[in-house]
């Protein structure tokens, strides 16, 4: 028998609980154990950005970190964002009217990556915006409406 | 599941993590921002029987200044820690202008200092800052402490003067010099990718505009940091100018060991550290002269 551990941790808000194999990494426990299957498992070696969750606030990519590290902590998944089912969140409102994505794969990882982004950078470069966006890979896009779409949420988060 | 099954422990003291590595010892593996490790371990390219994490050790995340003018950094402070550290951009402007380099904004927010110097990885940024910048490395196991000079302490690819019963918990920096500029560069195919190769320089000069003494040391063109001490005996003594610069950089290039890979051969690494060597003494000469002129 391998050893499970107690794992407690709030995600979008609500607390989840349960006991894990050391070795189950975050994406994995947000996607299989909470049910939340917003985030998307991409390359599962931390380079191209899909898993990115916040934990504690501040993105992280979910793929290489254990769920257990997560104890006590807080992670907010692309679930936590919309306030409601009938709106959207600033963020993903700029995806939606500026085209910023295509088969949306990678679009919960960009989500998480630009909210923090865009809260402490309300007015933001479109260099600021390549460089905070470095860390997340779009096949699609081209990237270009993804900038849009960052410009876009930024006037609207005003 | 990806990695291989392992027994985890976090402590929350040094001391129980210090005492936990002694009681597994080689068959366990320190888990500090996890960004290198974990990704192995996912590969199964690592399998470590145990892992003590020290992430749970807010005592090793500190940014200290000393009464001389230098920095203290704990083991365990993130990346982005020292990123945004307005200590860090006063007194080390070299490591300050280098951490943007280093992956991804989130790869930062987790990687730590410690972690980054503990692996080795002779494509990373921040053991080519400690050698330049004469950093020393505080070991701990749970018998007692040592200190090593950052040179001395890379030894081969992924290979240091760590033994598995050590953390490393604290790098001291010390004052950087007043006469002193700097430079960092690096190349790589995408942003945020390990670089092909890169250079951190820095020179200091004397009131009348000699070079007083002179450093650069190489990332990704050897095992371990590459020092180029004879491009640095070139320069020391000598007036600063553009031919002087091209000189020491292809003696620099000579110096290195690249290995090439399939993203680049060892010709053109070679080509691109002397290019890189010849902007960073440029670069760091300006910023050098600019201090000079405004102290």
């Amino acid at each position: 028998m391998r050893d499970k551990l107690q794992v407690s941790l709030q995600i979008n808000g609500a607390l989840v609980q349960k006991q894990v194999e050391p070795r189950l990494l975050l994406v994995d426990f947000i996607r299989q154990e909470a049910g939340l299957t917003g985030t998307h498992v991409g390359c599962e070696h931390g380079v191209c950005g899909a898993c990115t969750v916040l934990f504690d606030g501040a993105p992280v990519r979910s793929c290489i970190m254990f769920a257990v590290q997560a104890d006590g902590h807080e992670i907010t998944t692309v679930e936590g964002l919309a306030q409601s089912d009938s709106e959207l969140h600033p963020i993903q409102q700029g995806f939606w009217e500026a085209h910023g994505l295509q088969c949306g794969f990678c679009t919960p990882g960009f989500l998480m990556t630009l909210v923090p982004f865009l809260e402490t950078n309300p007015d933001p470069t479109e260099a600021e915006i390549r460089e905070a966006i470095s860390g997340n890979l779009c096949r699609c896009t081209g990237y270009q409406h993804i900038v849009q779409a960052v410009q876009k949420a930024a006037q609207l988060m005003k | 599941m990806k990695p291989a099954p392992f027994h985890f422990v976090a402590p929350d003291s040094l001391e129980a993590a210090l005492e936990a590595l002694q009681q597994h010892g080689g068959e366990a593996k320190v888990l500090a921002g996890g960004q290198s490790l974990i990704p192995a371990m996912n590969f199964r390219v690592m399998q470590p029987a145990v892992l003590v994490d020290l992430n749970r050790i807010k005592a090793l995340q500190f940014i200290r200044p000393t009464d001389e003018g230098g920095l203290r950094i704990g083991g365990m402070t993130r990346h982005s820690a020292v990123e945004h550290a307005i200590v860090v951009a006063d007194r080390a402007p070299l490591l300050h202008e280098t951490m943007p380099h280093i992956a991804h904004p989130q790869i930062r927010n987790r990687g730590t200092i410690g972690g980054s110097l503990a692996h080795a990885d002779p494509a990373a940024e921040l053991p080519v800052i400690a050698v330049a910048l004469g950093a020393r490395l505080k070991l701990e196991r749970a018998s007692g402490e040592r200190w090593v000079e950052a040179q001395d302490f890379f030894q081969f690819l992924f290979t240091t003067d760590l033994q598995p019963d050590e953390v490393l918990t604290e790098i001291e920096i010390p004052p950087f010099p007043d006469d002193a500029g700097w430079a960092f560069i690096e190349f790589a195919r995408r942003k945020g990718d390990y670089a092909l190769a890169g250079v951190a320089t820095w020179l200091r000069l004397d009131p009348e505009g000699r070079i007083r003494e002179a450093r650069l040391v190489f990332l990704n063109v050897g095992d371990i940091p590459v020092n180029a001490t004879h491009a640095a005996e070139i320069l020391q003594g000598e007036r600063p100018d553009a031919s002087l610069f091209k000189t020491a950089a292809k003696t620099a290039a000579r110096e290195i060991e690249p290995a090439g890979s399939v993203h680049a051969s060892p010709d053109y690494q070679r080509h691109l550290a002397r290019v890189l060597a010849d902007r960073s003494l440029e670069l760091a000469w300006q910023r050098a002269a600019s201090r000079q002129n405004h102290a």
